[in-house]
C-alpha cells in the first residue's frame, strides 16, 4: 500500500500538493557501475545540518526576504560526531538533530552496514543543504548541482542517496 | 532535491530519494523512490531508533541493486512512528512559523482588504 504523502502536512496545503503538476515525463536512470559490494555511497540531506566549526546556513537573509533560501551546502565528513552537529532550518523543528542527527543523515548506520559488507564503502565526505529553495532551483541546476557532481566524481562515488527533509 | 537527483542521474551516478512525500517525488519521474511514513525532517526514522534507521538505510541500498525496471518506488508503510499523528504533526514544525507563512498570510490579508474596498 502506498503511504499517505500528505499525512503530516498542514491540511490547507494538501490540495495544492495533490494538484502540483507533473514536472518531468522523460525517464532518467543510471545503473551502478560496480557490484554493490564495491560501491562507494554518499549521503545527502536537506535538513540544514552543519558542523559547529562551519558557517551556519543564512537564516537572517531569509527572515528579511521570505522568498529567498540559502542555496549553499556543507560538506559533512563520515566520522562526524553528534556533538559536532548544529542545524539551521526555519521550516522544521531541528530539536531532534541535536539528539541524533542520523534521523536525517545516517552516517552511523551506513558505517555499520559498511562494516557488515552490505555495500562497498561510505564516502569520506557527505553533503547537507537547507532545503528551502523557493527561488534557488535555477541556482542549484546551474551552479551547485554541477559543482557537486564534480565533487562526487572526484571522490569516486558510485551512488548518491538523497533525503529531502 | 528531485531536480538534483535527475542531474546526478544524467551525470551517470545512480540515486535513491528517501522521502515522506513519494507522490511528489514521482512527479519528477525519478528512477528510485523510497517512501517513508515519517514526519518531516526524519527521513530515516526516529532519534535513537537504530533498528528503524537501519531498515530504511538497508532498503535504500536495496533499491540501488534493482535494475529490473525503468523506475521503482517502494513504500515502507509498515514502519510505525512512535508518536500519535497529532503530536508528530505538532513536533516537526518550527517553534515560530517560517517567514514564507507570515509573508503569505500578509499577502492574503492585503488581498482581502483590497476586495473589501472594491
Amino acid at each position: 500500500m502506498p503511504i499517505d504523502s500528505y499525512r503530516y502536512l498542514p491540511r490547507s496545503f494538501r490540495e495544492g500538493f495533490e494538484a502540483f503538476p507533473i514536472q518531468e515525463t522523460e525517464p532518467v536512470k543510471a545503473n551502478l557501475a560496480v557490484p554493490i559490494t564495491d560501491a562507494k555511497i554518499a549521503l545527502m540531506t536537506s535538513s540544514g545540518l552543519y558542523l559547529e566549526s562551519q558557517e551556519p546556513f543564512d537564516t537572517d537573509t531569509e527572515l528579511e526576504n521570505p522568498l529567498w533560501g540559502d542555496p549553499t551546502y556543507r560538506e559533512i565528513p563520515r566520522n562526524t560526531k553528534q556533538q559536532e552537529i548544529s542545524a539551521a532550518h526555519l521550516h522544521l523543528n531541528t530539536r531532534d538533530y541535536y539528539v541524533d542527527f542520523n534521523v536525517a543523515l545516517p552516517l552511523d548506520r551506513f558505517a555499520e552496514l559498511e562494516s557488515e559488507k552490505r555495500f562497498g564503502s561510505l564516502a569520506d565526505i557527505n553533503y547537507s543543504f537547507m532545503g528551502y529553495q523557493q527561488a534557488g532551483t535555477p541556482d542549484w541546476r546551474n551552479n551547485q548541482g554541477p559543482e557537486l557532481i564534480v565533487k562526487l566524481k572526484e571522490q569516486g562515488v558510485h551512488a548518491l542517496i538523497l533525503a529531502p527533509a | 532535491m528531485p531536480v538534483l537527483a535527475r542531474l546526478v542521474e544524467e551525470a551517470g551516478i545512480p540515486t535513491v530519494v528517501v522521502t515522506m512525500m513519494p507522490d511528489t517525488a514521482a512527479k519528477y519521474e525519478l528512477p528510485r523512490i523510497l517512501g517513508v511514513p515519517f514526519p518531516f525532517g526524519h527521513a530515516f526514522g526516529a532519534p535513537n531508533d537504530i533498528e528503524m534507521q537501519r531498515e530504511v538505510s538497508e532498503a535504500a541500498i536495496g533499491l540501488l541493486t534493482d535494475e529490473s525496471a525503468a523506475k521503482v518506488r517502494k513504500d515502507l508503510e509498515h514502519l510505525e512512528w512512535p508518536q500519535d499523528d497529532r503530536t508528530a504533526y505538532k513536533d516537526w514544525q518550527p517553534s515560530e512559523p517560517s517567514p514564507i507563512v507570515g509573508y503569505n498570510a500578509n499577502r492574503r490579508d492585503k488581498l482581502e482588504e483590497k476586495n473589501k474596498d472594491q
